[in-house]
């Protein structure tokens, strides 16, 4: 089934897609079939395993169900400190 | 596990870490882990430094995502707590634009003994380096900039983190 979510970009996945929100529509079941379609298209390089995601403002697994209207946070490998 | 966290808030509030555009300043902020039974104190000041893989540095910007990165600092500092017989606990986090020798983070730790202000201090900035949702971009002298990708960070904290206690 074809969910609507908001996709928001951080960092250096802000600068690859060139820009810090979209809404999308895709065929995806979890956050990690997510990521798969938007590196595509937007050339995400780095590693799934290296990089994190948020749903709706909460740390999620990339294992974790996406529903329809989630917000979904992309985040690249952090570098803190 | 109850009983600590909510003994920890009693004493530190809310603000345990925070993030800030401003300068930090280590003297001001180790005041308030002051404790008349603590024995020690340690505190972790990470600096802006001039060079990083062979590259000259000239400053460094960080972006952080605050509601996040804050909820998630909590949970950090929440099991360091657990962890080590620490009394009191402070971080706080640069963003935005620093130039070279400025303190881009600050971590102090209070405990009745060294020991266990030495390993929550490490505990805590160890996760807070691959944990929290912050990165750096770093702007060479040469005019290119970069995005830092810190996995070393990663492999020194798991190392750390799996140590016996």
């Amino acid at each position: 089934m074809k969910k609507s979510i908001t996709v928001r970009y951080f960092a250096i996945f802000r600068e690859y897609a060139g820009l810090d929100e979209e809404v999308v529509t895709l065929e995806a079941e979890t956050a990690s079939d997510v990521f798969q379609q938007l590196k595509d298209r937007h050339g995400l390089s780095e590693p799934l395993g290296h990089c994190k995601a948020a749903i709706n403002d909460e740390m999620a697994d990339w294992n974790s169900i996406i529903n329809d209207g989630d917000i979904i946070l992309l985040f690249p490998p952090v570098s803190g400190g | 596990m109850v009983t600590l966290y909510c003994c920890f808030h009693l004493f530190l509030g809310d603000d345990v870490i925070k993030f800030t555009n401003q300068p930090i300043d280590p003297d001001i902020l180790r005041r308030e882990l002051f404790d008349p039974t603590a024995g020690a104190y340690i505190g972790f000041e990470g600096w802006i430094r001039n060079e990083n893989e062979g590259y000259s540095v000239e400053k460094l910007e960080y972006e952080v995502y605050e509601p996040l990165a804050i909820s998630e600092g909590e949970k950090v500092i929440t099991e360091a707590v657990e962890r080590f017989a620490i009394l009191h606990t402070h971080c706080v986090h640069r963003t935005g634009m620093l130039e070279i020798g400025e303190c881009a983070v600050w971590i102090g730790v209070s405990s009745e003994h060294r020991d266990e202000a030495f390993n929550a201090c490490r505990y805590i900035i160890d996760q807070v380096k691959v944990r929290l949702p912050i990165w750096k971009k770093e702007y060479y002298t040469n005019g290119n900039s970069d995005w830092v990708n810190c996995e070393r960070c990663t492999e020194h904290a798991h190392t750390f983190a799996s140590l016996p206690l």
